[in-house]
């Protein structure tokens, strides 16, 4: 492997301005290493051979003339569910297995807009639906951390973080519902950040749950992720829910906190029995690294901790029932015919989405089913707000709050895919702040014995996401 | 009458869609007008490509503001939009976005006179915003294909639901009307039926006199003009009664009124209603509307036609009955205000409108718009009359002649030479030579021995001379005088 690949985009921005590396040159040693590894870890659905030397040649051009984006030359690669024009959006799915979109997303453009490079389209879980990876109707996607151990890279962003921790992209787009981003980084020791939601638009992304789908970034340094996030965030109009907050320099002002003094929240319901003891004994030993440095660790409560899985699989669903039925046959996408309409409908939803997609379309359409809207639907509500109110608390009392990613390690890949009990309950850490709102980042944490990677979770209070990333940065500066 | 059962009586209440006149969809950037080629005003929101979000027109909320401040309804601080999903080919997303539980415009009432006068109010639930779905069009013929138009999805409606307050036929065709014409007024829809850009669905029931349960309804959709409702509801009505009158059970149903046949018919039964599983849409945050934001729409508020006709009867001393009819459309007040800046005479122009074109416009079965009397042309007419050039009678001959040939009223008293004569000199020498005849002699002779009705005689002979374009009132003064 050709070692630019494994420098950072800081440091790589850096030697592309010095003329030390051209983007072309870089841009053609991804595509190789994607090229040679792709059959092996599949993180990606398509590649982008053509457009990305093109768009290096001219990100070369402009670094000559004085005229470059923020980033300016720099090969990314784009989680498939983030519609590119031109460029085949799949969503991981049978479903859109050919669609092509006529319009780029807000987020995609934004990146573009400052130079991005785009290598290819990544591989994930269906609609952004799993945590393994493996929904995606392109194949698993194969954690290259312990390669032959085939496990799993996480999800739904899985694509993402393989590419990244096999070096195939130097930063990634992900997108983060329910801990789509955090958990993979965790699995794949990449940092994985989900900002405030409302801070990236969501035009242009495959809606799966409109009132928690949020655009994440992935990358190996968390540097990295601030700089992709200040260049991708902002508000636009063409979606209602952004946030007009002026965006800030994140990148720049990514050492601009002091450990000591800082007020770390460690909820209690977050290191309960069933988090893997490896998984506490890494997360402890990062906490006992700030603690050292000066900081103060708080215990603290979020008491409706319980509920959020339950609460996260009904309001999810419910909104993805809705979201996905645009896919009817009718205008685009896989169109399967039938002896009627209604028996179109059902043949091409049939063919065109898989089990996990099905189960939870069921799942929404029961939830908000008259009779069951109360019991469920409405109920789901207010167990949000009360999350919400968990979290509002807690930072009354402090800064941050560090948790684990995930209550586990990697695992097997086909280990629990026929128990989605087991495979939602993984998201128990990453789903109360999704419903939240709040922003929250997955930072490399260490390793356990056998060199399995943790992550740690940080979270912070809404449009609070320069010190979730202030903070994680010093989290990344302490594994060093 | 309308039930021929006078044991029953009939209960009903109204849905009406009224399509906004946005410049663009509820929630996409295209263009919502009629009569584009297919698909051609559809972008990729409102075809539901992946990852197109809604962002709602504020023009539209304006204009259901416009709606509840012309009802007097409470508009709501907070409404929100909600998601109510079914699969159609002509529903591109799954699901209708549209007001549920929490609508922009609450409840409001509307005043509507009746034939005999007298005044009902109508109890309005509720009106919400809501997007059209497209059209679609089923060729039966031999390959029995469908077609789709996108243009229509995303329109902007207005839900105008009604309590159930209609007894009679003609109270919902006077709420219509009014209802129209408001809409018309502050100019947020066209109002045109026949277009369908005004739908109405009526649910109607029937109960035993004097009983308060309502009976069970059945819903009309779609009747696309004044009449046909009217028929619609006597044929349901009456059907429904023969139902109960032979022992059977009205069932629940939504039903369609073909107007050829003249005849409801079913729809859809209770069985095969939707679960339609609304909720909030997350793609739309909640609509806020601020106290200041509604009195600035107020201060924008055109005159509404209950203003409006105070305003005649204040202003122009007309009778609450012209007033009346004169407001019942914008259409009508328009042309009116038209006649009179030329016409003058308020009551005159009034009169002319109300009785001589009005009349005309049904011999001929005629919209106001198809009128061969334009405004202005009615409006000098009526101030030739003013200004002493013709006389009233004169101006009916004149007034057939516009209504046959759509010439100018000067145009045609010119040419016919109809000018009324006002010219004292020209006129006496007329009425001395009536005077001075054989007839005159005698009949002037009575005249002075105290028999005034013989003046008219006088008047009669002068006016036939002068093919009635002397002045009556010049001509009376005159004779008075020379028979002293």
């Amino acid at each position: 492997m050709n070692d630019i690949l494994k420098l950072t985009i800081t440091e790589l921005i850096e030697k592309l301005k010095t003329r030390e590396l051209r983007s072309v040159d870089v841009t053609k040693a991804a595509l190789e290493r994607i090229k040679e590894r792709n059959d092996s870890i599949n993180a990606y659905i398509t590649i982008c051979e053509e457009t990305a030397l093109k768009q290096a040649e001219i990100s070369d051009q402009k670094l000559d003339d004085g005229e470059a984006g923020m980033l300016e030359g720099v090969p990314l690669g784009i989680k498939d569910l983030f519609c590119t024009k031109g460029i085949k959006t799949t969503a991981a799915s049978k479903m859109l297995a050919d669609f092509i979109p006529p319009y780029e997303s807000t987020v995609t453009q934004n990146l573009l807009d400052e130079g991005a490079i785009f290598l290819g389209k990544l591989n994930m879980d269906q609609f952004a639906m799993g945590g393994s990876g493996e929904t995606s109707a392109f194949g698993d996607t194969i954690n290259p951390i312990k390669e032959e151990e085939k496990l799993t890279a996480g999800g739904s962003s899985s694509g993402s973080a393989a590419a990244l921790a096999d070096f195939q992209c130097f930063g990634a787009t992900g997108s983060d519902t329910g801990g789509s981003v955090r958990q993979p980084a965790s699995f794949t020791n990449t940092v994985g950040f989900r900002p405030t939601y409302g801070r990236c638009s969501r035009f242009g992304m495959v809606s799966f749950a409109s009132s928690l789908d949020q655009a994440g970034f992935m990358a190996r340094s968390v540097e990295d992720t601030a700089l992709m996030f200040r260049a991708a965030s902002g508000f636009d109009e063409k979606d209602s829910t952004s946030a007009d907050v002026a965006v800030e320099a994140y990148d720049e002002i990514i050492n601009d906190l002091e450990v000591k003094g800082l007020k770390i929240g460690l909820p209690k319901e977050y290191f309960v029995d069933g988090v893997d003891q490896k998984v506490k004994d890494v997360i402890n030993a990062k906490v006992e690294q700030f603690k050292a440095a000066g900081a103060e660790i708080v215990e603290i409560s979020l008491p409706h901790t319980k509920y959020a899985v339950p609460t996260y699989y009904i309001v999810a669903p419910a909104e993805a029932a809705a979201n996905l039925s645009r896919y009817d046959g009718m205008r685009y996408g896989l169109r399967v015919e039938g002896e009627n309409l209604s028996d179109t409908y059902a043949k091409s939803r049939s063919a065109g989405f898989g089990w996990e997609v099905k189960r939870r379309i069921m799942v929404g359409n029961y939830v908000l089913s008259s009779g069951y809207y109360d019991a469920y639907y409405s109920k789901a509500q207010k167990v949000r707000s009360l999350l919400s109110l968990d979290f509002e608390k807690a930072f009354e009392q402090v800064d941050v709050i560090f948790a684990p990613t995930t209550p586990e390690l990697p695992f097997e890949l086909g280990g629990k895919i026929d128990d989605p009990i087991a495979m939602y309950l993984c998201d128990i850490f990453t789903v109360s702040s999704a419903l939240a709102g709040i922003p929250c980042i997955s930072v490399p944490a260490g390793f356990t014995p056998e060199g399995l990677p943790v992550g740690l979770q940080i979270l912070g209070k809404a449009f609070d996401d320069a010190k979730v990333l202030q903070a994680a940065k010093k989290a990344e500066d302490m594994n060093k | 009458m309308t039930l021929y059962n006078k044991d029953y009586e009939i209960v009903m209440g109204l849905e009406i869609h009224a399509q906004l006149k946005t410049k663009t969809k509820l929630f996409s950037t295209s263009i919502a007008n009629f009569g584009a080629e297919p698909n051609t005003q559809a972008n990729a929101v409102d075809l539901a490509m992946p990852g197109m979000l809604p962002v709602l027109n504020t023009e539209a909320v304006t204009s259901a503001i416009k709606f509840g401040l012309a009802i007097n309804a409470e508009i709501a601080p907070v409404s929100v939009f909600s998601r109510k999903n079914y699969f159609y080919p002509d529903l591109p997303k799954g699901y209708q976005i549209s007001q549920f539980d929490l609508p922009t415009v609450g409840k409001g009432v509307l005043d509507v006179t009746l034939e005999d006068g007298s005044t009902k109010t109508i109890r309005i639930e509720r009106a919400h915003l809501e997007e059209d779905a497209g059209k679609s069009v089923h060729d039966l013929g031999s390959n029995s294909v469908s077609h789709v138009d996108l243009n229509r999805a995303g329109v902007p409606l207005l839900e105008i639901v009604s309590f159930p307050d209609f007894r009679t036929p003609e109270e919902v065709a006077a709420y219509v009307k009014k209802l129209r014409a408001i809409v018309q007024y502050i100019d947020i829809c066209d109002g045109d039926m026949s277009q369908g850009s005004m739908r109405c669905d009526v649910n109607v029931s029937v109960r035993k006199k004097g009983e308060h349960k309502l009976g069970t309804r059945r819903e009309i959709k779609n009747v696309n003009s004044i009449k046909n409702i009217i028929k619609a509801i006597t044929y349901e009505a009456n059907h429904q009664v023969d139902i109960i009158e032979n022992g059977g059970e009205v069932q629940q149903e939504t039903i369609l009124w073909d107007p050829d046949a003249g005849v409801t018919r079913s729809m859809r039964s209770k069985e095969d209603a939707h679960d339609y599983r609304y909720f909030p849409d997350p793609d739309i945050l909640p609509l806020r509307i601020s106290d200041e934001r509604i009195e600035a729409i107020k201060a924008t508020m055109p005159e509404l036609p209950e203003q409006k006709k105070a305003r005649l009867m204040a202003d122009y001393e007309l009778s609450a009955y012209d007033a009346e009819v004169i407001t019942s459309s914008k259409e009508t007040a328009d042309f009116y205000e038209e006649v009179l800046e030329a016409g003058k005479d308020a009551k005159l122009c009034a009169n002319w409108l109300i009785v001589e074109l009005f009349a005309i416009l049904n011999k001929q079965d005629l919209e106001l718009h198809e009128t061969p009397v334009s405004a202005k042309q009615l409006g000098e007419l009526v101030g030739l009359i003013v200004d002493k050039t013709i006389s009233g009678k004169i101006a009916k001959t004149v007034f057939e002649e516009m209504v046959a040939t759509s010439k100018d009223p000067k145009v045609i008293v010119e040419e016919k030479g109809l000018v009324q004569i006002t010219d004292t000199s020209a006129i006496e020498p007329i009425i001395d030579e009536v005077i001075a005849s054989d007839l005159g002699q005698a009949n002037a002779e009575k005249f002075r021995n105290g028999a005034d009705r013989i003046l008219g005689w006088f008047v009669g002979q002068v006016m036939q001379k002068t093919q009635g374009k002397a002045n009556p009132a010049m001509v009376n003064e005159i004779l008075k005088e020379k028979l002293k």
